[in-house]
């Protein structure tokens, strides 16, 4: 349901691990990862996750969607580690019977992942590196 | 009785710290806010940070919140998953 992972995210099967008779809609999320950021060219990206508070933050998010939106199944991958470009660093997935919960839902936990997750994302260049939102 | 605690540091902290973890001091009657100037004095470097929240047992903490020296404590800069 919820995990943190050095390994690839297996996009089929956490689509296989939301599949549902009662749904009629499943959204599927990929946060992946870009070669620039503001104009400057990025080599990879290097997460770190606080892992025992990331799933128990993650854990509330869905407890807040499911609150919100009558959600049959979802699965939450976050990968951490170096990640090289084009990698998927984060999964959503959200069944629903119908489609607009689906987007919905989907889409706060991603956005809410971002504000609330202990989890961090360094941008390597080729001339330096530094840790995302850190600075003022 | 005198006693410490542990802090873990992530991200930025561990990088401006160079260390994954350290130890802080701890009176009967430390709070949250004790603990981050604390901190800030120690290493004048974290003042660079945009934020700096503190989490306890895995939970975002207040500032006025006491510190027990069995708690797992940790600072959390900002955070940027996804």
């Amino acid at each position: 349901m919820i995990s943190i992972t050095t390994d690839p995210i297996d996009v089929a099967a956490a689509l296989k691990s939301i599949e549902s008779e009662q749904a009629g809609a499943i959204d599927l999320f990929l946060g992946v990862v870009r070669d620039n950021t503001q104009e400057r060219s990025v080599n990879r990206l290097e997460y770190e996750a606080y892992d025992r508070m990331a799933i128990n933050e993650m854990e509330k998010i869905a407890d807040q969607a499911h609150q919100r939106w009558p959600i049959l199944r979802y699965t939450i991958i976050h990968r951490k580690g170096t990640l090289q470009i084009g990698e998927i660093a984060v999964l959503i997935g959200v069944a629903t019977a119908h489609r607009a919960d689906a987007f919905e839902a989907c889409r706060y936990i991603i956005d809410t992942i971002k504000k609330t997750v202990p989890i961090w994302k360094k941008e390597v260049f080729m001339d330096g590196e530094e840790w995302v939102n850190a600075h003022p | 009785m005198a006693s410490s605690v542990s802090v873990l540091l992530f991200g930025i902290t561990r990088d401006l710290t160079g260390q994954s973890k350290v130890v802080v001091p701890l009176s009967e009657h430390t709070r949250v806010i004790d603990l981050l100037s604390r901190l800030h004095q120690d290493y004048p470097a974290l003042a660079g940070i945009k934020s700096l929240l503190v989490a306890v047992n895995g939970e975002y903490a207040e500032q006025d919140q006491l510190i027990g020296y069995n708690d797992e404590i940790a600072l959390i800069p900002p955070v940027s998953g996804g």
